[in-house]
C-alpha cells in the first residue's frame, strides 16, 4: 500500500472518526454535569438520540426564509467538519495537514458564524437578530484572543501550521514553556465563550431573552436543527482536539509512525474525558455572568494570551 | 388613623381579621381613598357586582388595608350608567382592576386616563359583560382580533421585542413587550388575560360549599391560602370558628406551602443565572417536602386539604416525628446552600442591583407581599392582623430595603427559615380535638371576606351569597394584581438578558389574576 493511499485512508478515517463522537463528548460534559448537581443525567448517548429524533421529524420553515436560511446548517456543519478533520487528533502527517494553518482555522470558524448570523437575521424575528447582535459581540472579541493564543505557539515552533507545532512541542526534548501556560488559560477561556457555555451563554436555557447561540437558531427545526446540533459538538470537540495539540500534544502519533496510532487512539480517549469533565466541573462552580461582562471576560483572555507572547520574548521559553 | 377620622359609618364584619364595612356616596371614594392613603394605607381590591336582581343597580367594592385593619367599601352604582370617580390617581394598582372591572361588569372608572381593554383580548364582543347575570356564558361569542393599542416608544434606535404569550419553557402565558434600545430596556408593557377562564361566573353556579373546591385552584400554587381565605369568608358570615386543631394544621398547611414554593423560586434564581447546582439541590428539598405532603396528608400540594369549618385531614400519629425531623434537616441544608449563594460571586454579581425597587416608589406604587418587604413595605398578615392561630405564634416579619433580586431571596430564606420555625411551633402546640365545626347555611345577602397572607402576598376572597345558600359574587383577588405592574418599573434600565431573572424573582401569578 503506497504512502499516498494509506495517507488518503487515515484522513478518512479521522474525519469520520470526529464526527462520530462528537456528540459522545457532549454527551460525557453532559453526563458529568448531571452527576455534579446530584442528577442521574440522560446517559452519555443522549445527543445521539436527540440528533436521530430531529432527522426523522418534519422541518418547519418559515414562509419567508430565503434560500440562505436553508443551506445554513449545510454549511455550518462542513466548516465545523473540515476544521475538525484538518486538526492532528491522532496523528500530524495527514494530506490534509498543509491546509491546518491556525489562521486558517480561525478563518473557517468565522465563515460559519457569518453565514449562522445572516440566517438568523434572514427570517427577521426579533430574536434572531438579538442573537446575531449578541454573537457577533462576542465573536469580534473571541477571535482576537484566538489568534494572540496560536501566535504564542506559533513563535516556539516558528510556524503556525499545527501539525509543524505540535511535532515542535511534542516530538522534541520535552521543554517547560511558561508562555504555554499563559496561552492555556487564556485558551479555555476563549474556548467557553466561542462554544456558547457556561460563563458565557448557557446551552441549556429555556429562557429566549438570554439566549447567545440558541436564540440565532430558534426557528429551526428537524434535520437542520440536528446539523447544528450536530456541528455544534463538532465543534466543540474541534476546539478541544486543537488544545490537545497545542498543550498537551503528547501521545499524537509522528509523521509516518503507524504503530504508535493505537496508542494515539488511547491517548485521545483519555483526554477527552479528562477535558469533558473538567468542563463540566467549570460550568457547575460558574454562573452566567451578564452579557456586557463578556468583554471584560474576552478582554482578559487576550491579555492572556499577549502576557504568554511577551514572557516568550523575555525568557525565550 | 382611627375609623373615626373618617366620619362614615362602618359596621364591623365577623370573622377571623379585623374588617369594617360601610356603604359610601359616590362623592366619598376619592376623599375616603386620599385620607387612607395619606395615613399610610394601601388598596388592596377592586371588584363589581351586579345587584340588580335584588331591585338595585350595580356595586362597587373597594377593599382598603389600614393599621386598625381592613375597610370594606362598597358603593351603589346605576343600573343603566354604572360609573364612579377614578382612583387610579391615588392608588396606582386600581387601574388594572378598574379596567377589569369594566370589561367583566361594565362598570366605567370616569376621567381614568387608562381606558383601554384588559382582560377581553378578542375572544368576546365589546359591550358583552360575562359578569352581569343576564350573561349566558354556554352561548358562542364572536371572536375578533385583539388590536390592542400598546404605547409606542419613539426614538433613533429604539425598537420593540414582543415576547410570549408562548414562551419556550413550561411557564404560564403572558405577553411582554419591550422598548430597547441595545440591550437596555426603555419600558415594559405586558399582556395579561390569556388564562382567563371564567372562574367568577363559574361560581355563581354554585352553592357555597362547592366553592370552596373552586376557590382552591384559582392559582394551584397556592391552594391552601385560597381555600383558607374562602373558608374564612363563608365562615364570617355564618358564624362558625373552626376547632383549635383544625385552625393549627390550616397554618401547618400554609407554612407548607410557602416552605415548598419558595425552595422552589430560590432553586429557579439559581437556575436563571446558570447555577444548575443550586436548583437542583432547592429542588432536591422541595421534591422532599412534597412527598412528605403527599405521605402524611395525601396530597402533594395540599390541594382541598382546608375546608369551611375546618381541615379534610389529619395529622396521622407518626406524622409529627417525621416533620420534626424534616424541618432539622431543612434548616441544615438551607443553612449551607445560602451560605454557597451568598459567597458565589457570579450569582451574586448577578443578584445584587438588579431589578431594583427603591422603597419609596414602592409605598407609590402599592407594592405588596413579598417583594413589597423587598423593597421596605412591611406588610404582613401574619404578623399585622394575626388570626387565629397566628395570635399565638409571634411571626417575625422579613423585610429588606435594597428591593433587588438580592433582597427579595434573602426574604425569601428568611421566610422559609420563620416558616421552620413556625412549624416546630404549630407542632408542639397541636392537641388532640375535633378537625371540622359543621358550616350551617349562610343567610340570604350576607357579605363575607377572607383574606390570608399566602407566600405571594394576601391573598383576598370576598364573598356574597344569595338565596339557597347560593353563592351571588365570589371575587379572589390575588396579590400579583398589584405587583404586576410595578414589575414594569423594576426592569426600566435594566438589560433584556437580566428580565427573566427579575421576572423570577417576582415569581407572579398569571392564572390568579387573569381569573
Amino acid at each position: 500500500m503506497s504512502a499516498q493511499l494509506s495517507g488518503i485512508l487515515f484522513q478518512l478515517f479521522q474525519s469520520l472518526l470526529v464526527v462520530a463522537i462528537a456528540p459522545l463528548l457532549l454527551g460525557w460534559v453532559n453526563q458529568c454535569r448531571a452527576w455534579l448537581q446530584n442528577r442521574s443525567g440522560a446517559g452519555v448517548l443522549q445527543p445521539y438520540r436527540t440528533l436521530r429524533k430531529l432527522f426523522h421529524k418534519d422541518a418547519v420553515i418559515a414562509h419567508n426564509a430565503s434560500p440562505l436560511f436553508r443551506v445554513t446548517p449545510y454549511i455550518l456543519f462542513s466548516c465545523m467538519w473540515l476544521a475538525a478533520g484538518v486538526v492532528p487528533v491522532l496523528a500530524t502527517d495527514l494530506p490534509f495537514s498543509p491546509a491546518a494553518d491556525v489562521i486558517a482555522l480561525v478563518g473557517i470558524f468565522a465563515l460559519a458564524r457569518v453565514f449562522i448570523a445572516l440566517a438568523a437575521m434572514d427570517i427577521g424575528t426579533s430574536f434572531g437578530t438579538l442573537g446575531a447582535r449578541r454573537e457577533m459581540l462576542v465573536a469580534f472579541l473571541a477571535e482576537p484572543a484566538l489568534l494572540m493564543v496560536f501566535f504564542t505557539a506559533s513563535l516556539i515552533s516558528h510556524s503556525t501550521q499545527l501539525p509543524t507545532i505540535v511535532e515542535a512541542l511534542a516530538h522534541t526534548q520535552f521543554t517547560l514553556y511558561p508562555s504555554m501556560a499563559f496561552a492555556a488559560i487564556a485558551f479555555v477561556m476563549i474556548l467557553l465563550a466561542e462554544n456558547a457555555r457556561i460563563p458565557v451563554d448557557n446551552p441549556t436555557t429555556h429562557l429566549e431573552l438570554t439566549m447567545i447561540h440558541e436564540a440565532m437558531i430558534l426557528e429551526y427545526s428537524a434535520r437542520h436543527l440536528a446539523l447544528i446540533e450536530w456541528a455544534s459538538s463538532i465543534k466543540l470537540l474541534a476546539y478541544t482536539t486543537i488544545g490537545f495539540a497545542l498543550f498537551v500534544p503528547y501521545g499524537i502519533a509522528e509523521a509516518g509512525n503507524w504503530a504508535a496510532l493505537p496508542l494515539a487512539l488511547i491517548a485521545l480517549g483519555v483526554k477527552l474525558v479528562a477535558a469533558g469533565a473538567g468542563l463540566a466541573l467549570l460550568e457547575t462552580i460558574s454562573a452566567k455572568m451578564r452579557i456586557f461582562r463578556a468583554p471584560e471576560f474576552l478582554g482578559t483572555a487576550f491579555l492572556l494570551a499577549v502576557l504568554g507572547m511577551l514572557i516568550h520574548f523575555l525568557l525565550g521559553a | 388613623m382611627q375609623l373615626e377620622d373618617l366620619n362614615i359609618e362602618f359596621h364591623a364584619l365577623a370573622g377571623a381579621i379585623p374588617a369594617w364595612r360601610a356603604q359610601i356616596g359616590a362623592d366619598r371614594l376619592q376623599p375616603v381613598c386620599a385620607q387612607v392613603r395619606e395615613s399610610g394605607g394601601r388598596l388592596l381590591a377592586l371588584w363589581g357586582s351586579d345587584e340588580r336582581a335584588n331591585g338595585q343597580g350595580f356595586a362597587l367594592h373597594v377593599a382598603l388595608a389600614t393599621h386598625p385593619g381592613l375597610l370594606m367599601l362598597s358603593l351603589a352604582l346605576d343600573a343603566n350608567q354604572p360609573a364612579y370617580p377614578d382612583i387610579s390617581a391615588i392608588f396606582p394598582p386600581a387601574e388594572r382592576m378598574q379596567r377589569a372591572a369594566y370589561d367583566m361588569l361594565g362598570l366605567c372608572a370616569k376621567d381614568a386616563v387608562d381606558q383601554r381593554k384588559w382582560i377581553r383580548h378578542g375572544c368576546w364582543p365589546e359591550g358583552q359583560f360575562p359578569l352581569r347575570k343576564e350573561f349566558d356564558f354556554t352561548q358562542k361569542m364572536a371572536t375578533g382580533l385583539d388590536a390592542y393599542p400598546f404605547i409606542p416608544v419613539l426614538g433613533d434606535g429604539v425598537h420593540e421585542i414582543p415576547v410570549g404569550p408562548v414562551h419556550a419553557g413550561t411557564i404560564e402565558p403572558g405577553h411582554f413587550r419591550f422598548s430597547i434600545v441595545g440591550e437596555r430596556v426603555l419600558r415594559l408593557e405586558e399582556r395579561l388575560g390569556y388564562k382567563h377562564k371564567g372562574i367568577e361566573k363559574l361560581a355563581e353556579t354554585m352553592d357555597a360549599l362547592q366553592g370552596a373546591k373552586l376557590a382552591g385552584r384559582v392559582s394551584g400554587d397556592a391552594t391552601c391560602a385560597y381555600a383558607w381565605a374562602y373558608a374564612m369568608a363563608l365562615e364570617s358570615m355564618t358564624g362558625v370558628t373552626p376547632p383549635p386543631r383544625a385552625l393549627l394544621l390550616r397554618a401547618l398547611l400554609l407554612e407548607r406551602e410557602r416552605i415548598h414554593n419558595h425552595l422552589g423560586d430560590l432553586g429557579y434564581l439559581g437556575n436563571d443565572v446558570a447555577l444548575s447546582f443550586g436548583f437542583a439541590q432547592f429542588w432536591i428539598l422541595k421534591e422532599d417536602v412534597l412527598r412528605a405532603n403527599g405521605a402524611l396528608f395525601g396530597h402533594r400540594y395540599l390541594m382541598d386539604r382546608i375546608i369551611p369549618g375546618g381541615v379534610a385531614c389529619d395529622l396521622p400519629p407518626q406524622g409529627k416525628a417525621r416533620l420534626l425531623a424534616e424541618t432539622e434537616k431543612l434548616e441544615q441544608e438551607i443553612g449551607t446552600l445560602r451560605a454557597i449563594y451568598d459567597e458565589h460571586a457570579g450569582l451574586q454579581d448577578r443578584f445584587l442591583t438588579t431589578g431594583r425597587v427603591s422603597p419609596d416608589r414602592a409605598a407609590k406604587l402599592g407594592l405588596t407581599g413579598l417583594p413589597g418587604r423587598a423593597s421596605g413595605q412591611a406588610w404582613d398578615l401574619r404578623a399585622q392582623y394575626p388570626c387565629a392561630p397566628y395570635n399565638e405564634l409571634d411571626v417575625r416579619m422579613a423585610t429588606h430595603r435594597n428591593g433587588d433580586v438580592a433582597a427579595r431571596a434573602i426574604v425569601r430564606v428568611e421566610e422559609v427559615l420563620e416558616s421552620l420555625r413556625l412549624t416546630r411551633l404549630i407542632l408542639d402546640k397541636l392537641t388532640e380535638g375535633p378537625l371540622t365545626a359543621p358550616v350551617p347555611s349562610a343567610p340570604a345577602g350576607a357579605y363575607g371576606i377572607g383574606m390570608v397572607e399566602g407566600w405571594r402576598g394576601e391573598v383576598l376572597i370576598g364573598l356574597q351569597v344569595g338565596a339557597d345558600n347560593r353563592i351571588a359574587r365570589m371575587h379572589p383577588h390575588d396579590p400579583s394584581w398589584q405587583n404586576w405592574p410595578v414589575l414594569e418599573h423594576a426592569v426600566i434600565g435594566n438589560i433584556v438578558p437580566d428580565f427573566p431573572l427579575i421576572n423570577k424573582s417576582f415569581n407572579l401569578s398569571y392564572t390568579g389574576q387573569d381569573l
